[in-house]
């Protein structure tokens, strides 16, 4: 229990650190407008993050989620093109990409093959469809109607909707890992897949749902992501995957699976999203941020496996702080 | 009691079915290659030209050359997604090299440097820290090429040495290509590796129980570093072959190779989890993989329709005999 509170206690502290850091040499960067505008900017990086880490807690990865969120956005940017009004858009688009992550599921849990190769394979395929959806054409602002592209901009009291819906995103996965049996599914399947089963859970069941959630989450950013950059073609959130992977592995997400925080997890994100913002601010080039977050997640990774010698792994976490 | 590294977990069945269908597997995949060579011959009248098939061959050996390394770290449990930025940082070395008036043996050497170097790496922290090979593979994936693109930013380098052009665009004898040779000494090479040496025993038994070969006397974590010190040796050739056939380097080099390799060695029969696989399988899966890829594109097929068509054989490739399994048995 110590070395998971550390974990996140640590993160925090090198978050702080980082922006002290920034802050000394530019005090603007910490101004409160400009905090909430890095947390707008990171909540794609979120939201994404947070359904990589229930794919992940169940021992799997979804190398996917990019390319599902591309697709989602185009299809999004397509419908708003036939004229069909926002709400329907959003329900499609958050129930295509739950579809696109239960294909993924389906073919882990009824074939058992390994989650890297299917997403692995499935990534290159949705992006493919999405060539085959448009012919490589682009959509662009101008083609795109304007209540589309202003949903995630509307400000509500102080902040957009965009972050709005990372916040709200955040609880429900928060309250759906601590508080309801398929969080806790999730968890259980990873830390210990034998026990899990012994215990009425089905493995390959839950780690279908894990990837049902990151799909539809991946969806909704995918409406988000086009919307907010108005433009949508083949290569969007080209590579995104890997600051998925990196936002988790960082935020301490256990790679074996059974291990990890929401709080971690959006922390992770937030740490690679303040970097990203800070990096022009602080005059270098944005040719640097790919190789920071290669070293981040190998940093993280060696971290997480420090503190994770720990013989066994903590699934009910309350009955264990009362012993 | 110490817990001793055993790379991935390998499920509680005696034999997966995808080991069953391997014992056909290479005789299938040579009456697949022989009927798309068949099929693309009738379809396009360009196709039996020796010097098309020739100029088709570089579809593949670049990828299959790090295939042969991938397929044995692949049998021994582990996996390398970093290859395709292995290439761009030992291409975009070499391009360092170039512009400060380096001869090509020294690229050459250098391309080579840069492979074994970020291989170690990959093994140091995969083999030595225990961490997990995904991860820790797509961070260096990560790493390599933001370095490429820390030197590189939106440029490129071009202007190599005409002497460096040998070994991508070079023949060695009529229309057989330079990399067609490096292919099929590596091949050979890996193949009598894999096949007929110790070495290759210990990474059959590494993937298939890496506990049980630890108890067997076997020094785990040295065969699998050197795993990956020649799967980064294989990526740094191919960056040698790759950077001469383009005459260029652009931080996107090689992008998504990874994919591809990886699919050679699962199409050629290796199991993904670890512990059965051969190379002649990878040879045969190359090929197959080549002949496609060049009939789709005697057919007019845009290249990202064709990485639908990678992606799915991918997939395809692992399920049909799993569903095929699962069909036979209820």
């Amino acid at each position: 229990m110590n070395l998971l509170k550390s974990r996140e206690a640590i993160l925090a502290l090198a978050i702080l650190g980082l922006l002290a850091l920034i802050a000394s040499r530019f005090p603007g960067f910490v101004a409160p407008a400009n905090l909430a505008a890095v947390f707008t900017d990171s909540s794609p990086l979120i939201l994404l993050a947070l359904g990589q880490m229930a794919v992940i807690l169940t021992k799997c990865i979804d190398l996917s989620v990019a390319a599902n969120l591309a697709l989602c956005g185009m299809v999004a940017a397509l419908m708003n093109g036939a004229g069909i009004p926002l709400p329907l858009i959003l329900i499609a688009v958050i129930a295509l990409g739950a579809a696109l992550g239960a294909f993924n599921g389906m073919l882990v849990w009824t074939l058992g093959i390994p989650s890297i190769v299917v997403t692995l394979g499935t990534m290159t395929i949705y992006r493919g469809v999405i060539f085959l959806l448009t012919g490589g054409a682009w959509i662009n602002a101008h083609q795109m109607s304007p209540a589309f592209k202003a949903f995630p901009r509307t400000v509500i009291a102080g902040l957009p909707v965009m972050a709005w819906i990372a916040i709200a995103i955040i609880a429900a996965v928060a309250l759906l890992m601590m508080r309801t049996p398929l969080g806790r599914a999730f968890y259980a399947v990873g830390g210990n897949p034998h026990a899990a089963v012994y215990t009425g859970i089905s493995v390959g069941r839950t780690q279908f749902a894990a990837f049902v959630l990151a799909g539809a989450l991946a969806g909704l950013t995918g409406y988000l992501w086009v919307a907010r950059y108005a433009v949508a073609y083949v290569d969007i959130a080209g590579g995104f995957e890997l600051d998925v992977v990196a936002a988790c592995v960082i935020g301490g997400i256990a790679i074996a699976g059974g291990a990890g925080t929401v709080a971690g997890c959006v922390m992770g994100a937030l740490f690679l999203g303040i970097i990203k913002n800070a990096l022009p601010v602080v005059g270098i080039s944005p040719f640097w941020q790919m190789a920071i977050s290669g070293a981040a997640i190998l940093i993280a990774i060696a971290f997480n496996a420090q503190s994770q010698r720990a013989p066994g792994r903590i699934i009910l976490k309350r009955a264990e702080h009362r012993t | 009691m110490t817990t001793i590294q055993t790379g991935r977990h390998i499920p509680d069945r005696l034999t997966s079915p995808f080991s069953r269908a391997l014992k056909s597997w290479e005789a299938l995949l040579l009456i697949v290659a022989v009927a798309i060579f068949v099929l693309n011959s009738l379809a396009s009248p360009y196709f039996l030209d020796p010097w098309n098939l020739s100029d088709a061959t570089f579809n593949f050996t670049e990828k299959a050359m790090i295939a042969f390394a991938m397929a044995i770290l692949i049998i021994a449990g582990d996996i390398d997604l970093s290859v395709g930025a292995i290439i761009a940082l030992a291409s975009t070395m070499m391009g360092v090299a170039m512009t400060l008036g380096a001869p090509t043996p020294v690229l050459v050497l250098l391309g080579l440097g840069t492979g074994l170097a970020c291989g170690a790496f990959n093994g140091l922290l995969v083999a030595r820290l225990g961490l997990p090979a995904i991860v820790v593979t797509i961070g260096t994936m990560s790493l390599f090429r933001g370095i490429s693109y820390i030197v590189l930013g939106d440029g490129a380098f071009t202007g190599y040495p005409a002497s460096f052009a040998w070994f991508g665009q070079g023949y060695v004898f009529w229309v057989i290509t330079v990399e067609m040779v490096i292919f099929a000494l590596a091949a050979l090479g890996f193949g009598i590796l894999l096949h007929r040496t110790n070495f290759g025993r210990m990474a059959y038994a590494i993937g298939n129980n890496a506990t049980a070969a630890r108890f067997s006397g076997i020094r785990v974590g040295r065969v699998r570093f050197i795993l990956f010190l020649l799967t980064g040796l294989m990526s740094g050739v191919a960056a040698i072959c790759l950077t001469s056939r383009l005459g260029s380097t652009r931080p996107s080099i090689a992008f998504g190779f990874e994919l591809e390799v990886v699919t050679i060695v699962v199409l050629g029969g290796v199991a993904i989890l670890g512990g059965s696989g051969s190379i002649t399988g990878v040879v045969l899966a190359a090929l197959v993989m080549g002949l496609v890829t060049f009939g789709l594109g005697l057919l007019n097929v845009p290249g990202i329709v064709m990485s639908i068509v990678v992606g799915a054989l991918l997939i395809a490739v692992i399920a049909l005999p799993r569903l095929w399994a699962m069909l036979r048995r209820g």
